[in-house]
């Protein structure tokens, strides 16, 4: 099962946790099994178009998935898929 | 005193209390601060500035933070200098550069990491920490160590020599890690999760620190005797220096300080190998596109910006231009800056120059217009750009006749 990386921001839907396993063999699909295990989090993440908001970035196994193949980037089980706000550095 | 009234989502505009807080938890967007302007024009004028420290506190009331003395190493007020010289070989009119080289460590981070550490201070923090591309590492270790904080500041592992050493001087902890400053930038925002008792001054912080941008237009609007530039050219890196510089403009008009509403154009200046927001300027998109960074010019090597979108708004809606200029043009600039104005500026003041030539060559930056570059980093920091070509004119034994053969070769 992928390990979701969770945001200090989003935890709260999701009791507190840093990590949750959830399952899915995309991003798209592990950010959708997230959000029905703990409803919420597809609002967050999502802009009205389906896609991810431009200020969340996604990362499997350290790669920003907007270098691969964005929401259909393929997700193995054990891999580590982290959520992280885009506003940061400089 | 403080005239901060909270924070604000810059997307949604959700707001949220003046705390440690840097992304809006609702839609992720960054946060601002949001100011009591008819407070501060109260209690603000021309001359309650001049009688201020010759240093960014002289603005504090349009900070987000108070001076704070164990912080302070005197980031600021730097000279505005006329470049008539430069100028001339560009085809230009009124050019002034705005000589950031000159600050504590050598770089503008010294204002915004001032004014983060100062804020990190009063919120109880003691511990300094962020993600640079080297500049801000100087900065932060110097502060932290002045202010007696502890600091953890972590950087790409192929940063220039000059840059570690000046942030390892002054110790105890620097993390250099393998990768790009993206990937550095990734480890502090995951980092920050991890411990929120640290003040990452980029990551957390990053909504006071950013602030400390504005005192780049502030400055130059008081050295200009009150007024506004025509036009500003400006680095882009993370975009956040090019917004804080409009925003300054602008707040210092909604606070009384300008008498007439500013119209300042801003145009940006990146490197060819890391030009996220140049391209979408160029190619007309309203989004960024990340990229992988390859370029000498290493402090603005951010491939995915954060204000990017806010940075090309700026540039955008003020009429100004965005280019990227190649890493042979940095170093062409670099040798020109120093050779016509006497100032040695990093691969970043290379690129502003570069720049600021190529939009005077399209007719985007005018001779007809009073015309303010930033020059934001100290050119030692970055040796190796021009240290193939800055050689010795010639090397000879001590006596009149070794220099005068020599002396005659070189002058002709």
């Amino acid at each position: 099962m992928p390990i979701v990386r969770i945001p200090t921001q989003l935890r709260t839907l999701c009791e507190g946790a840093a990590e949750v396993d959830v399952d899915g063999a995309t991003v798209g699909e592990v950010l959708k099994a997230l959000d029905a295990a703990h409803p919420g989090f597809a609002g967050r993440l999502f802009d009205d178009a389906g896609g991810l908001r431009r200020f969340v970035n996604v990362f499997v196994a350290d790669e920003d998935v907007r270098f691969a193949d964005g929401l259909a980037t393929l997700v193995e089980p054990g891999q580590t898929v982290s959520i992280i706000p885009a506003v940061a550095g400089g | 005193m403080s005239f901060v009234q909270g924070l604000k989502c810059r997307e949604c505009h959700h707001a949220f209390p003046a705390e440690a807080l840097h992304v809006c938890e609702w839609c992720f967007g960054p946060l601002e601060v949001v100011y009591d302007y008819e407070a501060i024009a109260g209690a603000t004028s021309r001359e309650t500035i001049a009688a201020g420290p010759p240093s960014i506190w002289r603005y504090a009331n349009l900070l987000p933070a108070v001076n704070d003395g164990a912080v302070d190493l005197g980031a600021g007020f730097t000279p505005l200098v006329r470049a008539d010289r430069l100028a001339a070989e560009l085809g230009l009119g009124e050019l002034w550069l705005k000589n950031d080289t000159l600050n504590p460590t050598g770089s503008f981070k010294d204002r915004v990491v001032s004014v983060a550490l100062a804020r990190a201070r009063a919120m109880g923090f003691k511990v300094a920490a962020c993600a640079s591309t080297g500049n801000l590492a100087n900065s932060v270790a110097a502060h932290a160590a002045r202010a007696g904080m502890r600091h953890v500041v972590f950087i790409p592992a192929d940063l220039e020599a000059g840059k570690v050493v000046t942030t390892a001087v002054y110790g105890p902890t620097l993390i250099a890690v393998d990768g790009s400053y993206d990937d550095v930038n990734r480890l502090c925002a995951e980092l920050a999760s991890e411990q929120p008792t640290w003040a990452f001054v980029n990551v957390n912080l990053r909504t006071y620190y950013a602030e400390g941008s504005k005192t780049l237009a502030f400055e130059t609007a008081e050295q200009l005797g009150w007024e506004a530039p025509d036009h500003v050219v400006v680095p882009v890196g993370s975009g956040s220096q090019l917004t804080k510089i409009a925003r300054g403009f602008r707040e210092l008009y909604k606070v009384g300080l300008l008498d007439e509403e500013p119209h300042v154009r801003i145009s940006g200046a990146q490197a060819e190998g890391c030009s996220p927001v140049a391209t979408a300027f160029n190619e007309g998109h309203d989004y960024i596109r990340p990229v992988k960074p390859k370029t000498i010019a290493k402090s603005l090597a951010i491939g995915n910006p954060a204000d990017g979108p806010y940075a090309l708004d700026e540039v955008k809606r003020s009429g100004g231009g965005l280019e990227a200029v190649s890493d042979s043009e940095i170093v062409d600039s670099m040798l020109l800056l120093a050779r016509t104005e006497g100032i040695f500026a990093e691969t970043a003041g290379g690129v502003t120059i570069a720049t600021l030539a190529r939009l005077a060559a399209k007719g985007v930056v005018r001779s007809d217009e009073r015309v303010v570059a930033y020059i934001t980093g100290a050119g030692l920091k970055t040796i190796e750009a021009v240290a193939p070509v800055c050689r010795p004119t010639a090397t000879i034994a001590p006596t009149m006749d070794a220099f005068a053969a020599a002396f005659e070769g070189v002058e002709g």
